[in-house]
């Protein structure tokens, strides 16, 4: 992966405690996947930065190798990665999400 | 792009032999399918690295020629968290 690319990544992520990688943004998602883990957050009014893969064909290439994982969204918790979105609903389901959030000291509804 | 239920079913299959398989066409176009993975291979594994272990034994395919595997792994004899 070009350096740049992981920097920018790594920046992304380090520098914010909860930050979702999606495709579109919160308020427009483009894809069923991305609208679903931006939804979660948003009814557990957590605060996040959301990096629209979209905008960035190197960055959409670029955070699949970051975590060797082959799909759009994924959530990262203080520099964490989390899930995609399969693992962030059944989370949520499951109060493990809250949990994490807890244990992580991430403002969140309770 | 797209995968027939059969290769992807095989696919799996061949990497977690002992393995429940249960495949769902979504949406009817060979494109949107959900997986449920019930192995004994999953033990003892987080749930990032259980859907890691079936993203691989597709072998790239996943975010390619297949653009949405819904999936869903559990231990077999084991807990289903």
């Amino acid at each position: 992966m070009d350096q740049q690319i992981k920097e920018t990544i790594s920046n992304e992520i380090k520098g914010n405690d909860v930050c979702l990688f999606m495709k579109g943004s919160p308020d427009a998602p483009q894809c069923g996947f991305s609208l679903a883990v931006a939804n979660i957050l948003k009814v557990l009014e957590v605060n996040f930065k959301s990096v629209d893969v979209l905008q960035n064909q190197d960055i959409r290439q670029g955070i699949k190798d970051y975590s060797d994982w082959p799909t759009i969204p994924q959530l990262y918790i203080k520099n964490e990665f989390i899930g995609g979105c399969d693992i962030i609903k059944e989370m949520f389901e499951n109060g493990e999400l809250k949990k994490v959030l807890k244990d992580k000291n991430i403002p969140h509804k309770s | 792009m797209a995968m027939n239920v059969k290769e992807l079913e095989a696919l799996i299959k061949e990497a977690f032999p002992d393995a429940t398989v249960e495949i769902q066409d979504l949406a009817g176009d060979e494109n949107h399918y959900s997986a449920t993975v019930i192995s004994s291979q999953f033990a003892g594994k987080s749930k990032i690295e259980q859907h890691k272990m079936v993203y691989n034994s597709l072998k790239g395919k996943m975010g390619n020629q297949l653009h949405a595997l819904a999936l869903k792994t559990k231990e077999k004899n084991g807990s289903t968290n």
